[in-house]
């Protein structure tokens, strides 16, 4: 219950709620209505970008539960959203299996692939394990380059228009329509993360990270936390991998190098370490960076016609400057500073 | 005295008043070449405040640590009498060890620091919840059950340690003395057979370390837990222990009652220094 002195609660089922007054019920309507008009308000191009940016939060909160909430940094991340993509393409051109259960079978054997990777933290910590990941990083990629017979040589895997279960994806309505297949289950895996981290699985995970002895002394098995942590977190970004091989209709190893795992760990700097919310912001700052700049670049084309011209070069810059600002100015990200700014309101006129 | 009626039992072990729950023979603990314990064995019996006492630097962190299964020792056996029988510890792995009732504080702190105190208090109950992958995902159902269900015990934990004014505030922002007072809630939260408690007063005034020692009697005295207590402050040993082992460089050189160990030429001697004869 909330009361101008504060918020009271009568029951632990009421406490234990993730939303309490009426500003929050109120923001949680605004933002409800803000997704359901998106798709009758944005163009293509921008639902386009919309689409990109719900698959990339389901890779970033997955990342996030890693290495923001285990402390467990991950370099692989391209790695296991390329086993996802695989995993799922293959299972539903070649095997036959409707996409639904293909994409469950992504993220299963992400999972596990993802938990083999993660052998190595049980023994390596920080920087050791980042090289470690990075190897896993490397080692998948490899594999899916070498091994021939999963692109029957072609090197890349055509995947057929989303089909689920005889509802066929339109071509003028692409877009609109893939909105409504990923909002939901962007929002389902989204709210999977909050409630882990508001469990028992959840809080052995962030002991780990603050203080692993102390974990293990009351009674948290680090083996098994860390473990968990990595399958868990591969299998968010299975899910991510699977959901992008369906909606870009082809599987390359391009587009899961290296810098796809930097993009993501950009991502939950810029967005909050060891925040749900985090990841989500940071996902949308960074998809949203590159057309806002090309837009940018276009509109001044006139008058400084060098931005265009040497866009892809500016687009990187604006991206290490952007990690490098946040890193300096406000290294818990895009959430403390939305939090701060509630805070700002809440306490005005007073300063706290 | 206590007068409010807590439901839950913080002590988790059935074993009778007067019978050993922990026998220590003859443990060895080397470091290369560097010996950290040697020879060293004593009984802790149940319901008794047994004091472990030295000068720096004498192994009593050590001591706890082999307890606690943080170090393994090379030589000698620790048995932990519970009522499925005896479990040898030198091999356990720590969170086995605590699954079987061994709750500790260390002697600087290890809170999870970005966790609120009812996290941290929530924590001490992990072995007693299950971790179900799913079912935390899906939150309603079986994890939100288990976590109003646990909260019960906890929340008595957070009154006998006057917690509450701190219950949703990170612990790294607490100040050193309720930082000190959550570490043992969380061993509480534990319900502990045997609770280690690594110089829960080290850095207090006089007034607060007054105010962990009666937290510990009330533990004590409510609850009849078994605790093996580290600390240099005399005065407090001397007045809340029922037994007093001493540790000299890595050896036992006494274990009696406070009274015995404080007329224990030995005692006085690493205390002191030896006299010159």
């Amino acid at each position: 219950m909330a009361t101008a002195t504060g918020i009271y609660h009568r029951t632990y089922k009421a406490e234990l709620a993730l939303r309490h007054t009426k500003a929050e019920f109120a923001r949680l309507i605004i933002m409800a209505a803000a997704l359901v008009a998106a798709p009758s308000v944005l163009d293509s191009y921008w639902l386009g970008i919309v689409n990109t940016i719900l698959i990339a939060v389901i890779g970033a909160v997955g990342l996030n539960i890693l290495v923001g909430f285990t402390g467990q940094i991950s370099l692989g991340q391209g790695g296991f959203l390329a086993v996802g993509a695989f995993t799922s393409a293959l299972l539903s051109t070649r095997a036959g299996l409707p996409v639904p259960l293909s994409l469950i079978a992504a993220v299963l054997v992400t999972a596990v692939i993802g938990a083999m990777f993660g052998l190595p933290a049980l023994r390596l910590k920080g920087l050791y394990l980042a090289i470690a990941t990075l190897a896993s990083q490397e080692i998948i990629l490899f594999v899916v380059k070498r091994w021939g017979f999963l692109t029957e040589d072609k090197g890349y895997v055509d995947v057929p228009r989303l089909n689920i279960f005889g509802w066929q994806i339109e071509r003028e309505t692409f877009e609109t329509q893939w909105y409504w297949v990923l909002l939901p289950i962007t929002i389902l895996a989204v709210l999977a993360a909050r409630n882990i981290f508001r469990t028992g699985l959840g809080r052995s995970f962030m002991a780990v990270r603050d203080q692993d002895i102390a974990a293990e002394a009351i009674g948290v098995n680090l083996t098994r936390a860390k473990v968990t942590a990595f399958a868990v977190s591969s299998g968010f970004a299975g899910l991510a991998g699977g959901l992008a091989a369906h909606y870009t209709e082809i599987v390359t190893w391009e587009r899961y190098t290296l810098d796809v795992s930097v993009l993501y760990l950009a991502m939950i700097i810029v967005g909050g370490l060891g925040s749900v919310a985090g990841s989500v912001y940071g996902a949308i700052f960074m998809m949203v960076l590159p057309p806002i700049l090309t837009d940018l670049a276009e509109a001044l084309q006139d008058t400084a016609p060098f931005l265009s011209d040497q866009l892809p070069a500016i687009k990187n810059a604006v991206f290490g400057l952007a990690i490098i600002v946040f890193l300096l100015v406000e290294p818990r990200g895009l959430d403390r500073i939305w939090s701060r700014v509630k805070d700002y309101v809440r306490f005005w006129p007073f300063r706290y | 005295m206590l007068t409010r009626a807590y439901h839950h039992a913080l002590n988790s072990s059935t074993i009778a008043p007067g019978e050993p729950v922990l026998d220590i023979v003859d443990i060895g603990l080397h470091f290369g070449g560097v010996t950290a314990l040697k020879d060293v064995g004593f009984r802790v019996t149940q319901g008794h405040i047994h004091s472990v006492i030295g000068p720096n630097g004498a192994g009593k962190s050590s001591l706890l640590n082999c307890i606690s299964g943080l170090y393994h020792p090379q030589e000698g056996s620790i048995h932990l009498h519970t009522a499925s029988g005896a479990h040898e510890l030198t091999a356990m792995q720590p969170h086995r060890i605590a699954r079987l009732g061994v709750a500790r504080s260390f002697q600087n702190i290890e809170l999870f620091t970005h966790l609120t105190v009812l996290e941290n208090l929530m924590l001490g109950r992990h072995v007693h919840m299950r971790h179900g992958v799913l079912a935390s995902m899906a939150w309603f159902g079986p994890a939100r059950r288990q976590e109003i269900e646990h909260r019960g015990l906890v929340e008595e934990v957070i009154d006998l340690l006057s917690l509450q004014p701190h219950r949703h505030k990170p612990v790294g922002a607490l100040a050193y003395g309720v930082q000190k007072r959550v570490e043992l809630g969380r061993a509480l939260c534990l319900q502990p057979a045997l609770l280690l408690l690594d110089e829960p007063m080290a850095g207090m005034n006089s007034e607060e370390k007054e105010d962990v020692a009666r937290y510990i009697l009330d533990v004590h005295e409510l609850a009849g837990v078994t605790v093996i207590l580290i600390e240099h402050d005399m005065a407090v040993v001397m007045d809340i222990s029922d037994r007093v082992s001493v540790l000299d460089f890595g050896r036992l050189i006494a274990d009696g009652t406070p009274d015995e160990v404080k007329t224990n030429s030995q005692v006085v001697e690493a205390y002191l220094g030896a006299e010159e004869h």
